[in-house]
């Protein structure tokens, strides 16, 4: 998979908030096999500095991928963005413009705007966003080269809300990177996104927030793949109706009368 | 003659183990107060090992779950329990809650007006922890500083250390490999006209809170738990996110008069766990995190058997502290 010209090996991102401490956090990491890890950048943070969280961030060997996590205006998120810029030397960013505080949805026109502004900039966006196919489209003219169409709201682990809505992007954004983020609760959920030809999966939650997140991510990552290698194999249709598995024709022929 | 850097819980709780077990202590604090500059003094003075298990290793039990003894010699410790709550849309929570903990029991509605008058209709189940306990953390530090007064221990304030020490307590001041400040925001409310006997757990997935009472009608809600290095007071969206939690909690504490908002910085290791470790001939006890008041009594006695494993013995132990 390849995302901004970056070659990228595994198809599972990680996002590295609440979990139960940093050792749990850096276990999970490894066993997920993750390439690239999340990091959310609040101006608290940054403004004391987060330096002791971060650099066991980056002694993980993870490419970063700072987020805007929590942002509710075009401003914040910009302005987020470069000081995530500074801090971590990379112009990856993972672009959130918070629309709604229940939802977590984004509000998809402040999106496109930041999207806009920060390509201009030189920064390659991740935007999350919803599985619209003209925003999606908006967002490709602002610059984007990814989509990162949401599967449910963050952190509820609903899975795929909306399966239909993500078929159709991958049918209409042929050749463009779809990362789903958000959303994802179980493993299943991650199989599911990666059958229908995302080519990556982006959770965070549904591995920190489980019992032993090391093997929940360990789970995450055999998901991804066996739903990647499904969609490889060009998986079988749906029918309505049973075939059996066993070809009738040319069945053993048991013939009750004597032949001798 | 041992020497303590730092009189913050850590520094005062190892004096009080050390002189206990007969040794002759001094403890420098940089500051003009022992306890006076202790990130402790906006704990929430919670012992509730269980409940800390949700999101802590193990130890916080193996080591915890005795604290309540330790501190009862020292100050004066509330056995009253913990009840954990949460909204009916959040039921999803204390699920998970019930699940990664134990040592708790189911309360209905009922059982929950019956424990706390104040939240009666509000809350249809919760989670009681009935062996957990809390205490007032700024008066456990004053009790602590003259229990190790009345032990011989000289404390020397308002200077620095020697520039070597026995043991350094120092806190987020250590110069210790892979520590981080974890940065904690609290408030206190003065509500006279609610009254809550036992500490409370709102679970929320964004805010989750805990409210402390205190004597004379006084709360202490918190924490949030940012990786920041940051001391400065608390931010409006913190203290508006802890204080719609506690209007959550009981709409009456929208009453009540914010006296107090503080905020510090918890020395923590990458496991969250205390650790002893030993450096340039000094030891260290560092990486209490949010757990100060649980952990500070076991790392403590830890400490005093490196440093007079003489005394080391259980059945010893058991003597000097009766």
């Amino acid at each position: 998979m390849r995302l901004y010209g970056t070659d990228v090996a595994s198809r599972l991102l990680l996002g590295t908030a609440q979990y139960p401490s940093p050792a749990v956090l850096a276990e999970a990491v490894k066993s997920s096999g993750t390439g690239i890890i999340t990091v959310s950048l609040r101006r608290e943070t940054a403004e004391g500095s987060g330096a002791g969280f971060w650099d066991g961030l980056r002694d993980t060997g993870c490419r970063i991928l700072p987020n805007t996590a929590g942002c509710h205006t075009v401003q914040e998120a910009v302005t987020t963005a470069h000081m995530a810029r500074e801090l971590f030397d990379t112009d990856w960013i993972k672009l959130e413009v918070i629309g709604h505080a229940d939802t977590l949805q984004p509000d998809v026109f402040g999106l496109v705007e930041a999207a806009r502004i920060l390509s201009a900039d030189g920064f390659k966006v991740f935007p999350y966003t919803t599985e619209d196919l003209v925003v999606g489209e908006r967002l490709l003219e602002a610059g984007c080269e990814l989509l990162m169409p949401w599967g449910a709201p963050i952190g509820s682990g609903q899975g795929l809300r909306n399966p239909d809505g993500l078929r159709a992007m991958r049918a209409h954004f042929a050749g463009v990177p779809l990362i789903v983020d958000a959303g994802i609760g179980r493993p299943s959920d991650a199989t599911q996104a990666m059958e229908l030809g995302m080519d990556a999966v982006l959770l965070n939650t549904a591995v920190a927030k489980a019992g032993d997140p090391a093997a929940m991510a360990r789970a995450m990552a055999l998901a991804v793949d066996a739903g990647r290698a499904g969609y490889l194999a060009d998986p079988m249709e749906r029918r309505d109706m049973a075939v059996p598995s066993t070809p009738v024709l040319g069945l053993a022929e048991l013939n009750m009368t004597e032949t001798a | 003659m041992i020497t303590i850097a730092g009189a913050g819980l850590a520094g005062l709780a190892c004096a009080y183990e050390l002189a206990q077990r007969g040794a002759a202590v001094t403890l420098y604090e940089r500051g003009d107060t022992p306890g006076g500059s202790s990130v402790a003094r906006y704990a929430g003075g919670m012992l509730a090992p269980w409940c800390e298990r949700e999101s802590a290793e193990e130890e916080v039990i193996t080591l915890g779950s005795r604290a309540v003894d330790w501190w009862e010699k020292v100050t004066t410790v509330h056995r009253r329990g913990t009840l954990v709550v949460a909204p009916s849309r959040d039921r999803a929570e204390l699920t998970r809650f019930a699940r990664r903990t134990s040592n708790h029991r189911a309360v209905a509605g009922a059982a929950i007006a019956e424990l706390e008058p104040a939240l009666a209709g509000r809350f249809a189940q919760g989670l009681l922890f009935e062996q957990e306990a809390h205490l007032d953390p700024r008066r456990a530090l004053r009790d602590l500083v003259d229990k190790v007064r009345a032990l011989g221990v000289e404390i020397r304030c308002g200077g620095p250390a020697p520039a070597r020490v026995t043991l350094d307590c120092t806190g987020m001041a250590a110069p210790l490999p892979g520590l981080r400040p974890v940065r904690g925001e609290m408030a206190i409310l003065h509500c006279p006209q609610v009254e809550i006997r036992r500490t409370l757990r709102l679970l929320h997935p964004r805010m989750p809170l805990y409210l402390v009472p205190r004597d004379e009608g006084l709360f202490m809600i918190g924490a949030t738990m940012i990786e920041s290095s940051s001391d400065r007071p608390v931010t409006l969206r913190s203290l508006a996110e802890l204080l719609n939690a506690a209007y959550t909690l009981h709409p009456g504490l929208g009453e009540a008069s914010v006296v107090e908002t503080g905020a510090g910085l918890r020395p923590a290791f990458a496991d969250n766990l205390p650790r002893l470790t030993e450096q340039d001939g000094t030891l260290y006890l560092n990486g209490l995190y949010r757990h100060g008041f649980l952990l500070a009594p076991a790392m403590a006695q830890q400490a005093a058997d490196r440093l007079l494993p003489e005394t080391s013995d259980e059945d010893h132990r058991e003597c000097q502290t009766a």
